[in-house]
């Protein structure tokens, strides 16, 4: 028993290691998750980002037909990356709305001028309250709501080119 | 990124001659250069750097505050992170606990978002039990060896 015993420290340590060689080679998923996708969006009500553009608010989300929020902002470089991505969904039929964080008017419509300008209407969140009511924890982020107000999908970081078949599907399945 | 490569292998007077204005060179552009990971030029929020007029309140908010995780740099508190986001979550906490909610609602508030991971203290629930008795249990196991080693001592 006390043989046994002797080698117990060594064991403790085998293990110690093994845990954290499994842990570098297969390191924990770092994207924090909005909690409230299946949720109904939480109610908001934003200024027009641009003068004479539609403001955004809960109640344009539940209008029968789904929508896509992109969380987005003219000073993000991500954000520039996805651009021709957003027009090209744009083209296939999806409906984007555009929350703009931490952002000017004078910003935002240069930034619409030069990468193309794909939004049916654009609020402002200057305190990223909306980001954060959201559950969004950066830009560029896009959500998928239902016509029914229910928050369908989240999409974490720029959108690539490989990611528009699994939006276009999400998309369809929130109609 | 530094380049490996151009670092001269061994070290030649004239190499050293060209060394200096490289060096010059490289801080400057460093200097020069903008950040890749950009933030935006508008001000802090109105309570991201600002107490409130009510100490008790402030209390409660900075007490809040250092068990938030901030989202961008994860592993910072949102009250140690310079994160524009970590200073709009100091905002949030202040404003809604100026508004007169329970430093708890707003924990949960958050938490109904972004999971318990936003929190550092962990709530009292099955997947956690190891993480709350395994204290006990050291301390427990600490005794034990320590119990056996006087007893053999004195005996």
């Amino acid at each position: 028993m006390s043989r046994l015993l002797r080698f117990l420290p060594l064991l403790v340590l085998a293990a110690f290691v093994a845990a954290v060689a499994w842990r570098l080679g297969k390191p924990a998923e770092e994207e924090i998750r909005s909690q409230l996708v299946g949720q109904p969006v939480p109610a908001f009500a934003l200024a027009p980002a641009l003068p004479g553009r539609a403001a955004l608010a809960s109640s344009d989300l539940a209008s029968g037909q789904p929508r896509m929020i992109n969380v987005f902002a003219s000073w993000c470089v991500p954000c520039i990356a996805e651009a021709p991505l957003l027009m090209e969904l744009k083209r296939q039929g999806v409906t984007i709305d555009a929350v703009a964080v931490r952002d000017r008017p004078e910003d935002i419509a240069a930034f619409l001028a030069r990468h193309g300008d794909p939004f049916d209407r654009i609020g402002s969140d200057p305190e990223s309250r909306l980001q954060l009511a959201l559950g969004s924890s950066g830009v560029p982020e896009s959500f998928i709501v239902d016509g029914r107000g229910i928050i369908r999908y989240q999409h974490m970081g720029p959108i690539e080119p490989d990611d528009l078949p699994a939006i276009m599907r999400e998309w369809e399945a929130a109609r | 990124m530094t380049n490996h490569s151009s670092f001269p292998r061994r070290r030649e007077p004239r190499f050293l001659l060209g060394w200096v204005p490289a060096c010059a060179g490289m801080t400057i552009c460093l200097l020069l250069a903008s950040p890749t990971f950009a933030d935006s030029d508008l001000p802090a929020a109105r309570w991201a750097n600002q107490q409130l007029p009510d100490a008790r309140q402030e209390a409660q908010a900075k007490a809040l505050m250092e068990e938030l995780r901030c989202l961008v740099c994860q592993g910072q508190s949102i009250a140690d992170s310079d994160a524009e986001l970590a200073g709009d979550m100091r905002a949030l906490v202040r404003q809604r606990i100026a508004a007169g909610e329970r430093p708890e609602q707003v924990r949960s508030w958050l938490i109904e978002r972004y999971g318990n991971w936003v929190s550092y203290r962990p709530p009292v629930e099955p997947v956690t039990w190891p993480l709350w008795l395994a204290p006990i249990l050291l301390l427990l196991a600490g005794g034990w060896l320590l119990r056996k080693r006087l007893v053999r001592r004195r005996g």
